[in-house]
């Protein structure tokens, strides 16, 4: 049943070695053709129909459509619509996409397993009518070629001799590039090139728009803005010589004309500047660079620069503002590393939403699409249905980005709703953090439980009965999914202290989410629930979250426990895991329990407990500062939203109670506790939670705007650090502090997860929390990795083994590559829906605010509004202000503006672009004639800078991780970030 | 542990089988005329030739008085693979291959026949592209019967990988060279076949407990094919009459 036929290939390494691989053809492969009448098909294995309509009004004719390479590449938003049914995918094109681009691969497939799309893969290699050998001389890719026209003139000769009553659907290749278009006409081929068929393709609205566009070669010089970029073999030669350097590009949020490029061996990132330092990178692309001799160095130019030219057509604009900005004075510091990029190696493109720009004339169909992403560039797509869109936000995908080109090549993928629409801008929101939002498929709820669910009496014999224990929650208001909860009682004593037993109790999510089901796979897609202000985007469906996991108060819930042994000082004296039955006494908010801690007259069994973990807290607390644990702060607020329309009707610094301190410190313990027992049974595969030390360099700004206001702050250490930011208070701006920790978070790495195996052990250190290894076991709930670790804690306190994909340690760490990756954008996520919700609440309000200043620019101030933690530039005119570069100082006249300074600024809402709100901060104190803005008297209340500070000052302290920066925070519906 | 990318969405293997498949396997016996026994095997590029001599007298040593002693010696041809290398005579792991085939050996050979005496089984690796110890066991069980030698059963080996596609795992039998490259698991299994016990079981990583069944069961189904084919082999070399040894010795 199978030939053997054995080829031979050559392939060159480093030092050359030949290869020799079996290549096997043969003739059991299905044509997948109802037409065919030969080939022994099973029902489920005819996936192309034996007379489809044809489509395209170009052929009149039944007809299936063989795709090449560049086709499926570029066109991959056409082949996602519904318009072209009956497809031949070969295996050829197959995988040469699966090689140049892992995610339209994904795709791909996606669109072949979907049974109504008639996608056929047809494996052509190893069909022993099809495969052909390259001849001496021939290129690969005119092999592919060769081979994809093989194949074609095979399957329309196929079901010529094998149809059922002669006839037969036609063949028809569909390839851009011309040369095959001859070829395969010379065999006799019938082509098409996709954006014939398409645009002759009728019944889809819109189908054209989504046509990528025409790829003019790099070679072509004609009407070039930019410098051809470098072949990928020059590219590799060049790096290998050491002339070029490989780096991923990250442009400037600020500055549209500026980016730079981390690559490894130098410490700072290399800067781009200008249209041509630049040369059509996009940020995240991976580039090759060419280093600038030492003495053409410059420094990042420091200004706040927008691409706002009126459709320029394809003219590069004047960049004398942008140079003179960057040329270097002597010996400055800050001096960096220059170069330009010379070649991209690998696109990192993605969708991206934002607003069409319709063109000034009328009927035109090429217009500009403005990302909602500042870092990338404006795109230039074509669509007929501009008056539509118009008022729309769009996803657009690019194309390329041509020499010729001002803006790089787009095509509309849909419109997403129209503009200033809640459900269109989270949608916006969601998207452009890749947040998978969609609703849980059929065959994910199929593995829930019955809404009625209850213990069964199998769990009960095999779990210790904690339900006479008195255990409660302590959460924040609002909160439906908890997943922790705690009891605390005296036992007895020891060495003439008092010794308490400590549970932490979490909601036992791996009971209903069995590991491989749909469920799980879905969840761990997801990794996190996302917080919106209106919205929570749940990892697992609402009946586990907001029910059967949640520990309800009063509810017997199953629990995963952490018991300690502890005596009165909080010294672990011994440790316990177990799987249990709890029924919680009560579910309290931070404020109702920090009540019953104050209120003396209680003294029923929850308040005692609840004592007693209070004090027990403090003293872990202690310990852990001591250590060197450090507390930063980042600004947080509180939307109140209306409950009907879900619009924001006021914003209010969140209330900090001791007890959030208490509950966070005994998770911390339990995180710590989990870390090494998992650590201690899977030394290889223990999934667990980083946080490494911030290199020096990240500190240098930070650490000169700290002594403009006369701290030195010392860095060396995090304690020496945590212990000098405790000292740096400035006893009546209550504020500062908190500001100095706000700024110190922006100089911190991210917090990472990673599977033990694939790092040193002196890599696992905690830096923020100062511990020596940390991982997350109490959200399961929102969080996948604490599912994993739920998972190992399982297999090693229980003694069952282990589930096969939990040891699979390349396969884990592939998990949490995802898990950081989610949770950053999901953090992004959050942040982007709180200033979503500022700008509606900003629509119809101008308030005047204490601010300040966070960093000083060029031509602008980065200004932070410490009761909204709203941030944003305040523009300074040059004729007025002069800066002064060493120092990092505004000037005019006798106001001096620097960094930490505190102002106060008017806020308001630029609606004049209805399409791209934006908040306006104009300067009202200190006064500077002639530019701060004047109050009318008595119309505007001005805050007192003490007023707001105070109250911030002291929550923002209680921070359970260092969060990267601003974490947003809960609407009325949603539960605090426990970490 | 799976390794990635094994099958293809289509449930092809990298070159082309499905998982149940073998390599092509071509053979032939009596390839040489000193030794009292040989055979040439091919697993797909890997390719053998192994000779037996005796059994004769034992060197006094290793006599033993209940057994014939079987003495193998495994060595791999300086050009056999991609990088030309060269191999001193019993290093490391030619040692251990020769153990290992000796255990597999032994165990078909009808040992207490021959006391005081000895059996040198030599196998030479011209070409390796994986599973050199399943060809080498294959080909010695070859030349084994071509020296006359009672055997309880053949002896044969196979080995097994595990690939997946995409959520559920699938054993692929006859492990390629890139297969093994892959970083997943490899289990090698020598059997006696028709008596379903084993010689000789080892694996080249950790395989979880849930797996382990399906991928030794294929590798034992891989055994009776090889089976079947070395016996189709024999068959058809006795069917052709006088081997040249035979013209020779005549
Ligand atoms: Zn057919």
């Amino acid at each position: 049943m199978w030939t053997t036929k054995t080829f031979l290939t050559k392939t060159k390494r480093g030092n050359i070695l030949k290869i020799v691989r079996e290549h096997y053809l043969r003739d059991d492969l299905l044509c997948g053709s109802a037409a065919c009448n030969t080939c022994p098909h099973k029902d489920d294995e005819l996936v192309l129909e034996t007379s489809p309509d044809s489509p395209c009004a170009l052929f009149d004719f039944p007809h299936y459509l063989v795709l090449d390479t560049n086709v499926v590449l570029h066109q991959i938003d056409v082949l996602e619509e519904d318009a072209l049914t009956n497809v031949i995918i070969l295996q050829t094109v197959l995988e040469e996409v699966k090689h140049q681009n892992t995610a339209v691969f994904q795709r791909l497939l996606d669109i072949i397993s979907n049974k109504k799309r008639k996608f056929y893969s047809f494996v052509n290699e190893h069909h022993k009518d099809t495969y052909i050998e390259r001849s001496p001389g021939e290129k690969q890719n005119d092999r592919n070629d060769r081979s994809i026209r093989k194949a074609t003139s095979w399957y329309e000769y196929h079901l010529s001799i094998n149809s059922l009553d002669g006839k037969f659907p036609k063949i028809i290749l569909v390839t851009d590039d011309e040369n095959n278009r001859k070829l395969a006409q010379e065999d006799g081929i019938i082509c098409c090139s996709i954006k014939d068929y398409i645009e002759n393709v009728s019944g889809f609205v819109g189908l054209v728009d989504k046509l990528s566009k025409n790829v003019m070669p790099e070679t072509c010089s004609k009407d070039a803005l930019y410098p051809a970029h470098l072949t990928p073999s020059q590219i590799h030669e060049g790096i290998r010589c050491g002339q070029l350097y490989q780096g991923t590009y990250h442009a400037s949020r600020e500055n549209f004309l500026e980016g730079n490029a981390s690559v490894n061996g130098f410490e700072k990132s290399i800067l781009l500047q200008g249209h041509i330092g630049i040369n059509r990178a996009i940020d995240g692309d991976i580039v090759a660079i060419e280093i600038f001799p030492k003495e053409e160095w410059r420094k990042p130019s420091n200004i706040v620069l927008e691409d706002k030219t009126e459709d320029p057509e394809n003219i590069l604009e004047e960049e004398t503002v942008l140079l003179d900005a960057a040329k270097p004075v002597d010996n400055d510091d800050e001096i960096t590393p220059t170069g330009k990029v010379v070649g991209i190696i690998r696109r990192k493109w993605r969708q991206y939403c934002g607003i069409l720009m319709p063109s000034k004339f009328h009927g035109a169909t090429r217009h500009l699409f403005t990302p909602a992403e500042k870092r990338i560039p404006r795109v230039r797509i074509e669509t007929r249905q501009s008056e539509i869109l118009a008022s729309q936000r769009i996803l657009v995908a690019l194309d390329s980005w041509p020499r010729n080109s001002r803006y790089p090549l787009g095509h509309l993928v849909r419109a997403l709703g129209p503009i200033g629409d809640k459900d269109a801008e989270n949608e916006v929101i969601l998207l452009e953090h890749d947040v998978p939002h969609a609703r849980f498929s059929e065959a994910v709820l199929n593995c829930l439980p019955p809404n009625d669910w209850t213990i069964p009496e199998e769990e009960r014999q095999k779990r210790v009965d904690l339900r006479d224990v008195c255990v409660c929650s302590v959460d924040p208001p609002g909160c439906t999914d908890i997943d922790d909860a705690l009891h605390a009682r005296r036992l007895g004593s020891s060495d003439g202290l008092a010794t308490y037993e400590v549970g932490v109790h979490i909601a036992d999510v791996t009971y209903f989410v069995k590991p491989d089901t749909a469920l799980d796979k879905e969840a761990a897609s997801r990794s996190t629930t996302v917080y919106l202000v209106d919205r929570r985007i749940d990892m697992v469906p609402e009946l586990l979250s907001s029910n059967l996991c949640s520990l309800r108060g009063g509810e017997e819930r199953l629990a995963f426990s952490c018991v300690w042994e502890m005596d009165e000082n909080a010294n672990v004296l011994s440790t316990k895991f177990h799987k249990s039955i709890i029924k919680s006494k009560a579910a309290m908010t931070y404020e109702e329990a920090q009540i019953a801690i104050d209120d003396s007259s209680r003294k029923d069994e929850i308040a005692k407990s609840l004592r007693v973990l209070n004090k027990l807290a403090k003293k872990l607390k202690k310990k852990r500062l001591d250590s060197g644990a450090l507390l930063l702060a980042s600004p947080e607020i509180r939307f109140q939203v209306d409950s009907e329309t879900h619009d924001p009707i006021e914003v209010q610094a969140k209330k900090i109670v001791d007890t959030n301190s208490m509950v966070e410190e005994f998770m911390l313990l339990a995180n710590t506790s989990v870390a090494q027992k998992i650590l201690e049974e899977f030394p290889q595969c223990a999934m667990l939670r980083r946080h490494p030390a911030p290199p020096p360099a990240n500190f240098d700004t930070f650490l000169k705007a700290a002594r403009q206001q006369g701290f030195e702050i010392d860095v060396s250490t995090n304690k020496s650090f945590s212990k000098s930011l405790n000292e740096a208070v400035i006893p009546e701006r209550p504020f500062f502090n908190t500001l100095l920790r706000i700024m110190a978070t922006r100089c911190m790495q991210q917090a990472a997860y990673f599977v033990s195996g694939s790092l040193a052990a002196d890599h696992y250190y905690h830096y923020g929390l100062a511990c020596p290894i940390y991982t997350h076991f109490t959200s399961p709930i929102r969080r996948y990795a604490d599912v994993v670790v739920h998972r190992l804690l399982a297999a090693s306190v229980a003694g069952a083994g282990p589930h096969a994909a939990l040891l699979d340690a390349r396969r884990q760490a592939a998990l949490a590559d995802t898990l950081n990756y989610r949770h950053r954008h999901a953090q992004l996520a959050g942040r982007a829906s709180v200033a979503l919700n500022t700008h509606i609440l900003f629509k119809n309000r101008v308030e005047i605010e204490s601010a300040v200043v966070l960093a000083v620019k060029r031509n602008a101030l980065q200004v932070l509004i410490p009761k909204y933690g709203l941030e944003g530039p305040l523009y300074l005119p040059s004729e007025k202000f002069t800066y002064n570069e060493e120092e990092h100082v505004q000037k005019c006249g006798d106001v001096v503006l620097k960094t930490f300074d505190e102002l106060t600024v008017r806020l308001s809402l630029d609606s004049s672009n209805l399409q791209h709100r934006k908040l306006v901060f104009e300067l009202v104190e200190p006064h500077v004639p002639g530019f701060s803005y004047v109050p009318d008297a008595g119309n505007m209340e001005v805050d007192d800078v003490a007023d707001t500070a105070a109250p911030s000052s002291e929550k923002t302290h209680k921070k359970r991780e260092i969060p990267a920066a601003a974490a947003p925070k809960p609407s009325k519906k949603r539960k605090s970030r426990r970490k | 542990m799976p390794a990635a990318d094994l099958l293809s969405s289509q449930g092809l293997r990298l070159d082309g089988r499905r998982p149940n498949e073998l390599r092509r396997i071509r053979c032939k016996l009596g390839v040489f005329t000193q030794p009292d026994g040989s055979a040439y095997l091919e697993q797909g590029n890997t390719k053998v030739l192994a000779a037996v001599y005796g059994p004769h007298q034992a060197s006094k040593s290793k006599m033993s008085t209940e057994a014939v002693v079987v003495n193998c010696q495994y060595s791999m041809a300086t050009f056999s693979t991609g990088e030309r290398k060269n191999r001193p005579r019993g290093d490391r792991k030619s040692q251990e291959m020769s153990m290992h085939l000796r255990q597999a050996l032994t165990a078909a050979i009808k040992t207490e026949m021959y006391p005081r005496s000895q059996i040198d089984i030599y196998i030479e690796v011209l070409q390796a592209d994986g599973g050199t110890y399943c060809a080498s066991v294959n080909a010695a069980s070859l030349a084994l019967i071509d020296s006359g030698i009672p055997l309880r059963a053949y002896v044969t080996a196979c080995s097994a990988s595990l690939g997946r596609q995409s959520a559920t795992h699938e054993p692929l039998v006859d492990v390629s060279h890139i297969e093994e490259a892959a970083d997943g698991v490899c289990l090698t299994v020598a059997s006696l076949p028709s008596t379903g016990s084993i010689a000789l079981l080892e694996m080249s990583n950790r395989l979880h407990m849930d797996h382990f069944n399906i991928v030794l069961t294929r590798a034992m189904q891989g055994c009776r094919d090889i089976e079947v084919i070395l016996d189709g082999a024999v068959r058809q070399h006795l069917a052709e009459g006088w081997t040249k040894q035979d013209v020779i010795t005549i």
